[in-house]
């Protein structure tokens, strides 16, 4: 298959994700300086404000949302063997994103928009951030059509055959995210932009913040399902093994799309516009997503230690000095692993429910989603791009060497980064603070700590430079001679041959999930139309 | 409405569900580590349950309304009745405002260990409120009244610190509060209304 345009239209994704990537990284850096109050003259929350919020966006939004909107065409266009569907389209979602991006780039940069990544209304920025951010995800959201689109398509042309698992995955995750993105479509929709134009005078920040707290839990599972899904069919092979179970792979799947949506009111714990009961039955739940995830965690080791196996290594341990520690997935696998043991620790403090009270708001919860967002997921991000880059710009990767170098710092700095952040957390340090002011001898504690942040940050950014060239550099070289390796899908220890519809299809779990969100959020979200609430009018900042 | 053709239909839906469910292959190893997951998330989700309902541990989620442009001509948050009072029956209650940037009153004392139930209003944005190294920690979400209650083990002086992004000022917003051992503690003495009841 000649698919000349689907690699030129993965590469253009990609490459905007990894652009606002780096950019954030240099934000990210200044923040830990600027926050440290070590050096004087940098001092300046609107600076640090609007850094912070811009950071948050790209990083959030724009890296993920390119990332696996680029991923996703190549992982359709390859696993189905067919050409991605409507291109024409696909390009105008991308220049719609793209010029989305842009708009709410100007106020972000120029102070306009320092709401942070997460809007608290009723602090109220330039409507064009809101009306950008908004193209943004539309943009998106016609990608999860086309996704959709090729997945019916497929099965009607291979009727009762599995879908491959890739894009089983993949769809499950255009599925997933138009569920998900939902809620804060409607608080965007129909509060926040007609609210920062003047057409409303007041929203009540408690349905805004039930409506963002719809989309804020899941949208965590939109980004980490590119990294499972490179656990499950690119790992093995790597790695010299084999899937452990398709259709255990499966279930992972639809458990975690279905059960990480209705459990968002982990993030609203502590406020005081939702009951206990549906605290508590949204803290279960979020339990319960976690099973998701051991499961995965056990398939991967289990295919890890087929594949250790297969390469020689004996005894209970031996195995895992056989694997191929120089591959950049393998070696990414490995590392996104032990943080996701570390994150996940944290996690589940975070989501017991009153024990949230001890580190709510505080430095703890960035140094979480750091460790296992910019930790387990996007190292798995690396791992995707060293290996897309070569096919899709048909030259070796400019040096393997220089990508185990970067992983292994990106683990290092993302170690040194957060173990203190967790620290600061339980010294009750609060989160979003652009320096310490308070006149209490308990912040002299906190000094340490934040000098060691500066310095996770900063293998942290030298790191992503390194990344960045070496994909630059990829692309850049003049090709010595053809290139001719291809995509290699993970093959499965017993081949699966046919499939309860159930696990090959979603019609069932659309299903589950629509009566799920209306149990978990539909009185919620009802209450505040029969409560007799008062309204925020907008505030600056 | 028929119930019997509806239950007989999806008894036999659920029946084929469970039957494929059971026929896909899981590998004796696996079905070993997914029963220790399944025995420890039991285990936690048993423990945060028991607790919620059999001690009361839950975090602040008394859904209250209140009107946040009006507190100062509300009764209850008027200036004169902010910061900490005794109530009739004995107990104690600490109203406090957090507006842009503080915690109004500025400082208060309250007695170690002993119950005190916060209730926190704000008058302007979003702010949130926690005093390190106890468990007083809740968003403060204008329109709504957080109530909390919570008991300080050790006296001291405790910062209470704004956790939530609420300007760019956030950094300032703090104020003290101080915790006295329990018998060295003094209700404050309550001043003759200046606006009295009828101050709305």
């Amino acid at each position: 298959m000649n698919d000349a345009a689907e690699r030129k239209l993965a590469l253009s994704h990609l490459w905007v994700a990894f652009i606002a990537f780096i950019v954030a990284c240099f934000m990210g850096e200044y923040q830990v300086l600027e926050r440290s109050g070590f050096i004087p003259a940098l001092d300046s929350p609107s600076v640090y404000f609007a850094s912070v919020s811009t950071h948050g966006v790209l990083m959030a939004f724009v890296l993920t949302i390119f990332f696996i909107m680029g991923f996703g065409y190549y992982i359709a266009a390859t696993s189905l063997q067919q050409p991605v569907w409507n291109k024409p389209l696909a390009w105008g979602a991308f220049w719609l994103a793209l010029a989305g991006v842009v708009m709410a780039a100007v106020p972000l940069l120029t102070g306009k928009a320092s709401v942070l990544y997460t809007f608290y209304p009723p602090i109220v920025a330039h409507a064009a951030f809101y009306i950008g951010a908004t193209l943004l995800v539309v943009g998106s959201w016609v990608w999860c059509v086309i996704m959709l689109v090729m997945f019916i398509q497929w099965k009607k042309a291979n009727p009762g055959q599995p879908v491959p698992l890739a894009m089983f995955a993949t769809a499950m995750n255009a599925m997933l995210w138009l569920w998900t993105s939902a809620g804060v479509a409607v608080e965007v929709l129909f509060q926040l932009i007609p609210w920062s134009l003047g057409w409303m005078d007041a929203i009540d920040p408690g349905l805004a913040r039930t409506l963002f707290a719809w989309t804020l839990h899941p949208i965590v599972y939109f980004w980490l399902i590119p990294a499972y899904t490179a656990f499950y069919v690119f790992v093995p092979k790597q790695a010299g093994g084999f899937v452990f179970s398709d259709e255990m792979a499966r279930l992972t799947f639809i458990l975690l799309a279905v059960f990480a949506l209705p459990i968002g009111f982990h993030h609203l714990y502590m406020d005081p516009e939702q009951a206990r009961g549906w605290k508590l039955l949204h803290g279960i739940g979020t339990f319960v997503v976690a099973l998701p995830t051991l499961v995965t965690g056990f398939s991967v080791i289990a295919s890890l230690e087929i594949a250790g196996r297969l390469r020689g290594g004996k005894g209970l341990f031996g195995w895992i000095g056989s694997l191929p520690w120089t591959n950049t997935m393998v070696l990414s696998v490995i590392l996104s692993l032990l943080m996701l043991i570390f994150g996940g620790f944290g996690g589940i403090v975070n989501a017991s429910y009153a024990m949230n009270a001890m580190i709510h708001n505080t430095a703890w919860v960035p140094g979480h989603f750091h460790l296992i967002f910019a930790g387990t997921t996007v190292i798995m991000y690396f791992a995707i791009a060293y290996y897309f880059w070569p096919l899709l710009v048909k030259k070796p990767l400019f040096s393997n060497p220089m990508a185990l170098v970067q992983l292994w710092t990106w683990f290092i700095g993302m170690s040194i980064l957060t173990t203190p952040w967790h620290v600061l957390g339980l010294l009750g340090q609060p989160r979003r603070i652009s320096t310490v002011v308070y006149n209490n001898l308990l912040t002299l504690s906190w000094k340490p700590y934040e000098l060691m942040m500066i310095l996770g940050g900063l293998i942290l950014l030298g790191s992503a430079c390194l990344f960045i060239y070496n994909l630059a550099k990829t692309q850049l070289n003049p090709a010595a001679e053809a290139f001719e390796q291809q995509i290699e899908y993970a093959e499965t220890v017993t081949p699966v041959e046919s499939l309860p519809e159930w696990l090959n299809d979603f019609k069932l779990w659309n299903k589950v999930i629509a009566v799920l969100m209306a149990i978990s959020f539909g009185y919620p979200i009802l209450q505040f139309f029969f409560m007799d609430t008062s309204g925020s009018s907008p505030w600056g900042f | 409405m028929q119930i019997e053709p509806l239950k007989s239909k999806y008894g036999q839906l659920l029946r084929d569900f469970y039957t494929q469910l059971r026929a896909i292959h899981i590998d004796q190893l696996e079905r070993k580590w997914i029963t220790i997951t399944v025995i420890v998330i039991g285990l936690f989700v048993g423990i945060i349950t028991i607790d919620a309902f059999f001690h009361g541990i839950n975090p602040p989620s008394k859904v209250e309304t209140v009107d946040s442009a009006t507190l100062h001509l509300n009764k209850e948050f008027a200036e004169d009745n902010l910061g900490v009072q005794v109530n009739n029956s004995g107990g104690i209650t600490i109203r406090m405002v957090a507006g842009r940037y503080s915690f109004f009153p500025k400082h208060i004392s309250v007695p170690a260990e002993t119950k005190l139930t916060f209730r926190w209003v704000s008058m302007d944005v979003l702010h949130g409120v926690h005093i390190p190294m106890t468990n007083m920690s809740t968003m403060i979400v204008p329109g709504y009244v957080a109530e909390i209650t919570t008991t300080f083990p050790k006296p001291g002086e405790y910062p209470v610190l704004c956790n939530e992004y609420c300007g760019l000022g956030h950094n300032h917003m703090w104020s003290n509060i101080s915790v006295i051992a329990k018998e060295d503690w003094t209700a404050p003495v309550k001043l003759p209304a200046k606006g009295g009841s009828n101050n709305e």
